[in-house]
């Protein structure tokens, strides 16, 4: 019952659309792909703003749209949130009326979330009585993400809420976007183009290339699969999950294990027991066939090759299993051909960056 | 000084083009919203048509438009099988020659303000659960209301300053068809230039003054629209 089917048919001059997915109907769902692959039409074609020639949506098993038997609800029926690139306040409206907007006219008993709960969320505490006009970008995102939850959606669709940020505002919204996925139990498809932000929030990813899902499943194995343009360039990297172990406050360390082994790396900011996301970019993963003494790197994994790619001129992607967990490498040609690398082959894995996704 | 006959005019004139200027805002309203939002072909012909009387001489519309309405015309012909008469020479047939007349002053800035608003508020409303009539209301027209006034000030001012429409299907009846611009052409004809100062000054000074206010208070919103 906890899933959404998306099926969209649906030519334009120049691009077509034809799509048919199931999605979880939990957890974050990133809709990846360049831009004019399709992400943002299939986005309104499941808002409703968008009519596809055939289209049919099963949202948590509730139809909202089957044309094959002539159902179509109108936008404004569906319990869904929607963000748009551009956080669209309305202009005549401050904060809260902003906020208010959308909650006034969901019947009580259809909230689920309540507008404080929605305000504390983005932390919108301080800026209530502001008018639109008068926020930074990165504010008027938040807000517009808190009104599109003070519906109580059953999905919450959004479209590349943090592209028109710079890299500061960026990490200024990405915790509350964090929190969301953490904190409230209602599936978002997060359209993006940006593999940071697809690798830090979503747990499960649909990749568009004209029109067409080229690939969908769980992020972690759709990043690595060397068939896929997410897992090549200087990018790419594995997502792993690990449980924070132990403290080492002496030297600012912690350590952490998942499933290929240990890891330490340098934060205070973690807590023993807490389970957090990492990130090990392919280009920071080096392979020796033997363990390394005296070296400075702390991360050396055991792993077998699994798979070898080419990447740019002059260097391979491997990927590697490390106790079931994937890993990339992205090493040189040269090197591969000396260490006699294929399918198979026992390496160990030395790891110099590890990047905390939250 | 004003003579009775004089502010009998006053009186039917400020009748008119309040009547007249409710029933643009009713008429104009749809209509603009039609042309703002429409992809039909049907849109640069009806644009073209709503903006008539700006080139056209007022004769002409309110010589067609008695033709329509006359005994003859296939409006007066409706209109008679109504029970309601005949619309020439009397306050309705004004309101519905005023309407025409001064149909673009209304019609103009709401399809701008419909324009500049754009299509993102209204999906905005709609993922709010907002209907499309509650969208109008609560969206469309708080962001309008500038247009608004501005079509309000210019339908009104246009109809008060309006003579050959109401010579042609109005005639010249007291009380019933004659406003102020054909009372001034009544006294200027009779030789009463006094009288005819005190009308012809009268609307001068309130088309001034209705401008003024106009063109000082829509600065004031654009800034405010500007910062938003």
């Amino acid at each position: 019952m906890s899933s959404i089917d998306a099926a969209f048919c649906q030519g334009w001059t120049g691009f077509s659309l034809d799509v048919d997915l199931t999605l979880p109907g939990r957890g974050v769902t990133a809709i990846f792909g360049s831009s004019g692959s399709g992400k943002t039409t299939l986005l309104r074609c499941m808002a409703g703003l968008e009519r596809a020639r055939s289209g049919r949506l099963v949202v948590n098993g509730e139809v909202w749209q089957d044309d094959a038997a002539s159902i179509f609800m109108p936008v404004y029926r569906r319990p869904l949130g929607l963000v748009f690139q551009d956080a669209s306040l309305f202009a005549h409206l401050d904060v809260r009326r902003n906020l208010d907007y959308g909650l006034r006219r969901v019947p009580a008993s259809q909230r689920r979330v309540s507008l404080d709960q929605a305000i504390s969320l983005l932390g919108l505490e301080k800026l209530m009585q502001r008018q639109s006009s008068t926020l930074s970008g990165g504010e008027r995102q938040r807000v517009a993400i808190a009104r599109a939850l003070a519906t109580s959606p059953r999905l919450l669709l959004m479209d590349e809420p943090l592209a028109s940020l710079d890299l500061q505002r960026k990490a200024d919204v990405l915790p509350y976007l964090e929190r969301l996925h953490q904190e409230l139990d209602i599936p978002i498809l997060y359209v993006s183009h940006a593999p940071d932000e697809v690798a830090r929030l979503a747990d499960h990813l649909v990749l568009l290339e004209a029109g067409r899902v080229t690939a969908a499943g769980p992020t972690r194995e759709l990043m690595t699969r060397l068939d896929l343009p997410l897992a090549h360039g200087d990018a790419a990297a594995a997502v792993i999950e690990a449980t924070v172990t132990q403290l080492e406050p002496a030297w600012c360390l912690s350590h952490l294990s998942f499933p290929g082994g240990q890891i330490s790396l340098p934060s205070q900011l973690l807590q023993t027991g807490q389970r957090v996301r990492l990130r090990v970019q392919a280009r920071d993963v080096s392979l020796t066939l033997q363990p390394q003494d005296g070296s400075s790197v702390l991360n050396v994994f055991a792993a077998t090759v699994t798979a070898l790619s080419d990447d740019s001129p002059g260097q391979v992607m491997v990927s590697l299993d490390a106790g079931g967990s994937t890993l990339l490498a992205r090493i040189t040609q040269k090197s591969a051909a000396a260490l006699q690398l294929q399918p198979g082959s026992a390496v160990y894995a030395q790891v110099k960056g590890v990047a905390v996704l939250g | 000084m004003l003579d009775d006959a004089g502010w009998q005019a006053i009186a039917l004139t400020a009748r008119l083009a309040a009547t007249t200027t409710v029933v643009l805002l009713l008429v104009g309203t749809p209509l603009a919203w039609w042309l703002a939002r429409t992809r039909s072909w049907l849109k640069g012909p009806v644009g073209a048509l709503v903006a008539l009387p700006l080139v056209l001489p007022p004769v002409v519309l309110g010589f067609y438009l008695l033709v329509l309405m006359g005994p003859n015309g296939p409006v007066g012909h409706v209109t008679q099988s109504l029970g309601w008469g005949l619309l020439p020479f009397s306050f309705a047939g004004l309101v519905v020659g005023s309407v025409f007349y001064s149909l673009p002053f209304v019609v103009q800035p709401l399809q701008d303000a419909f324009e500049a608003i754009g299509e993102r508020p209204l999906e905005v409303a709609a993922t709010l659960r907002a209907s499309p009539l509650d969208t109008f209301l609560t969206v469309v027209l708080p962001l309008a209301k500038p247009a608004y006034l501005t079509a309000a000030v210019m339908g009104f001012a246009h109809t008060v300053g309006e003579f050959g429409i109401v010579l042609m299907m109005g005639g010249n009846i007291p009380g019933k068809t004659r406003v102020i611009s054909v009372q001034i052409y009544d006294h200027v004809e009779a030789l009463e230039y006094t009288q005819a100062h005190w009308l012809a000054g009268g609307l001068l000074v309130f088309s001034f003054t209705v401008l003024l206010a106009l063109y000082t208070l829509r600065p004031t919103s654009r800034r405010r629209r500007r910062g938003a």
